[in-house]
């Protein structure tokens, strides 16, 4: 069992307040997912350059070695710290900076890449995590969530969701995957990298080769119908909104709803009774292998 | 009357009060906010007027009660029922009703996946669409829809009755339409009166178990 939220803001008025309104919602998740908890949040576009987010091994990372060495290399604009995570802001090619993350520091790994997107997670339980990092005071237009009961691999920060699927992209998973094993051989095979050994981030990995294959969103996940093998609810972040899909026999649960201020889903009506206006929201439930979407209509 | 407010209230203390009360006792019960196993294990002649949108395993293995949720209900909605009558106004989530052996569960709306699974008795009537595999393995029990129904109705179905006004996207394994006769209509017509649905039982049709997986079949020993 796992908790999944999502929340995109409609009304820009709003967009301030995403943090305080995604918090009660991850919270109420807490019993579907008390080992970790994760969130992406996209805020803070970088017209120019690109974002990273980075998660270092120990709590207690020297931030300020990495500082310099990057500057020393790259057009380091601004670097933000909240406990092992870091967001970098860079103009830079984002390609040649996860190269060099990933080549020089072992102890580092990438949550996340993009223009828009920050990831962060960590274990232990929900209300903890929206302590630790302030979730509450975070701003953006959208945000996905995720509280995790592991069923099949270890509770680490690293096994957290939400797993990144390429640049501002990101999966959030509840249910599980049985046939991940061999499609990770097979991914890897084709330039798949994987950090653990976690069904969900398989899904993740899957999803950026069939991107990377020239699929859009849509096809990929059309793809996954018919490769993926077991239970699954996914939650997609995009840099421009969010996407939603049951698995065919659509055992794992999902709710929607959506209000003139802000689109929704949860894995139980209870976390978004918490939002404003939410008796009076137009509620459904997302039919299996539909795939449903939110996007900002700007972008 | 008495008023329950699970602001105030726990849902132990909630089902506490309702399992105590005496036949004929009314109970309104508000802020439900999506909370679960709301109303569950009730066993005597009470009404309850449930109002919001209630999560897991409202109304569970309820006998006699009169329960009426004013809103949307979520997955296991008057699971393993017994007797009495829930009735939903929203929608209701997957596999309301599952193994329920007797009793009335009205849904207004829809009802998604897996409606009546395993029912033993319980009659369901759903005024909206039902989702894939309703009725699957169902024993006894009727189950209408005003609606569509989903894949797989009826699959494996044993004795239960299904009454459809609309479309079947697919029949389960050994379930067949079978003739409407007069006394299918009779009490068709009674459900829909109980229910407070105005349909025309003309308009419906009737499907059941062709009773092809109830014996062995020696033409299959191969299969084994």
């Amino acid at each position: 069992m796992c908790g999944i939220v999502g929340l995109f803001i409609k009304n820009p008025a709003l967009e301030s307040e995403l943090g305080s309104l995604v918090a009660p919602m991850l919270s109420e998740m807490t019993e579907r997912g008390p080992d970790s908890a994760g969130i992406a949040v996209y805020r803070n576009p970088q017209k120019d350059g690109c974002k990273i987010t980075v998660l270092a091994q120990q709590q207690d990372f020297d931030w300020g070695v990495l500082e310099d060495a990057i500057k020393s290399k790259f057009a380091l604009k601004n670097i933000s710290i909240t406990r092992n995570h870091a967001v970098l802001s860079l103009d830079s090619e984002i390609d040649e900076v996860q190269d060099w993350v990933n080549e020089n520091w072992s102890d580092l790994s990438i949550t996340s890449a993009g223009t828009n997107i920050e990831i962060f997670k960590g274990k232990g339980n929900p209300a903890e995590f929206i302590d630790q990092f302030d979730i509450k005071s975070m701003s953006g237009t959208h945000a996905l969530g995720h509280t995790r009961m592991a069923t099949e691999s270890a509770i680490t920060t690293e096994h957290s969701h939400p797993f990144s699927t390429g640049q501002d992209l990101c999966l959030v998973h509840n249910g599980s995957l049985s046939n991940h094993n061999r499609l990770r051989e097979t991914l890897s095979r084709n330039g798949v990298q994987f950090k653990t050994d976690n069904d969900s981030e398989v899904a993740a990995g899957y999803l950026s080769w069939r991107l990377s294959e020239g699929d859009d969103l849509d096809q990929a996940l059309n793809h996954a119908i018919e490769d993926l093998d077991g239970f699954y609810t996914f939650a997609i972040g995009t840099r421009d909104g969010f996407a939603v899909m049951r698995d065919p026999i659509g055992c794992k649960p999902a709710i929607m709803a959506e209000t003139d201020d802000w689109a929704a889903m949860s894995s139980e009506y209870r976390a978004i009774a918490t939002l404003p206006g939410a008796e009076n929201a137009r509620i459904w439930e997302p039919e299996p292998t539909q795939i449903y979407s939110w996007k900002r209509s700007s972008a | 009357m008495t008023e329950i407010n699970l602001d105030k209230s726990s849902v132990r203390e909630l089902n506490e009060k309702l399992q105590g009360g005496s036949a004929g006792d009314t109970f309104t019960i508000n802020n439900t906010v999506g909370k679960h196993a709301l109303s569950v294990g009730l066993k005597s002649k009470v009404n309850v007027e449930i109002n919001g949108h209630v999560g897991y395993y409202c109304a569970g293995m309820n006998q006699q009660a009169n329960i009426v949720i004013n809103g949307n209900a979520g997955p296991g909605l008057a699971e393993n029922m017994m007797s009495g009558e829930v009735r939903v106004t929203g929608n209701a989530s997957q596999y309301a009703a599952a193994t329920a052996h007797g009793g009335l569960l009205v849904i207004e709306g829809d009802s998604s996946s897996r409606c009546g699974i395993s029912m033993k008795g319980v009659n369901i009537v759903v005024g909206g669409n039902i989702g894939h595999m309703s009725a699957f393995m169902a024993q006894s029990g009727s189950l209408v829809v005003c609606g569509d129904a989903g894949d797989a109705l009826g699959d494996s179905i044993y004795e239960a009755k299904i009454y459809v006004r609309g479309k079947v996207k697919s029949l389960g394994t050994d379930c067949v339409e079978k003739e409407m006769r007069d006394e299918h209509k009779k009490e068709l017509e009674e459900l829909l009166s109980q229910s407070k649905m105005s349909f025309n039982v003309e308009d419906f049709r009737r499907y059941g178990s062709a009773r092809k997986l109830y014996n062995f079949d020696i033409d299959q020993v191969d299969e084994y």
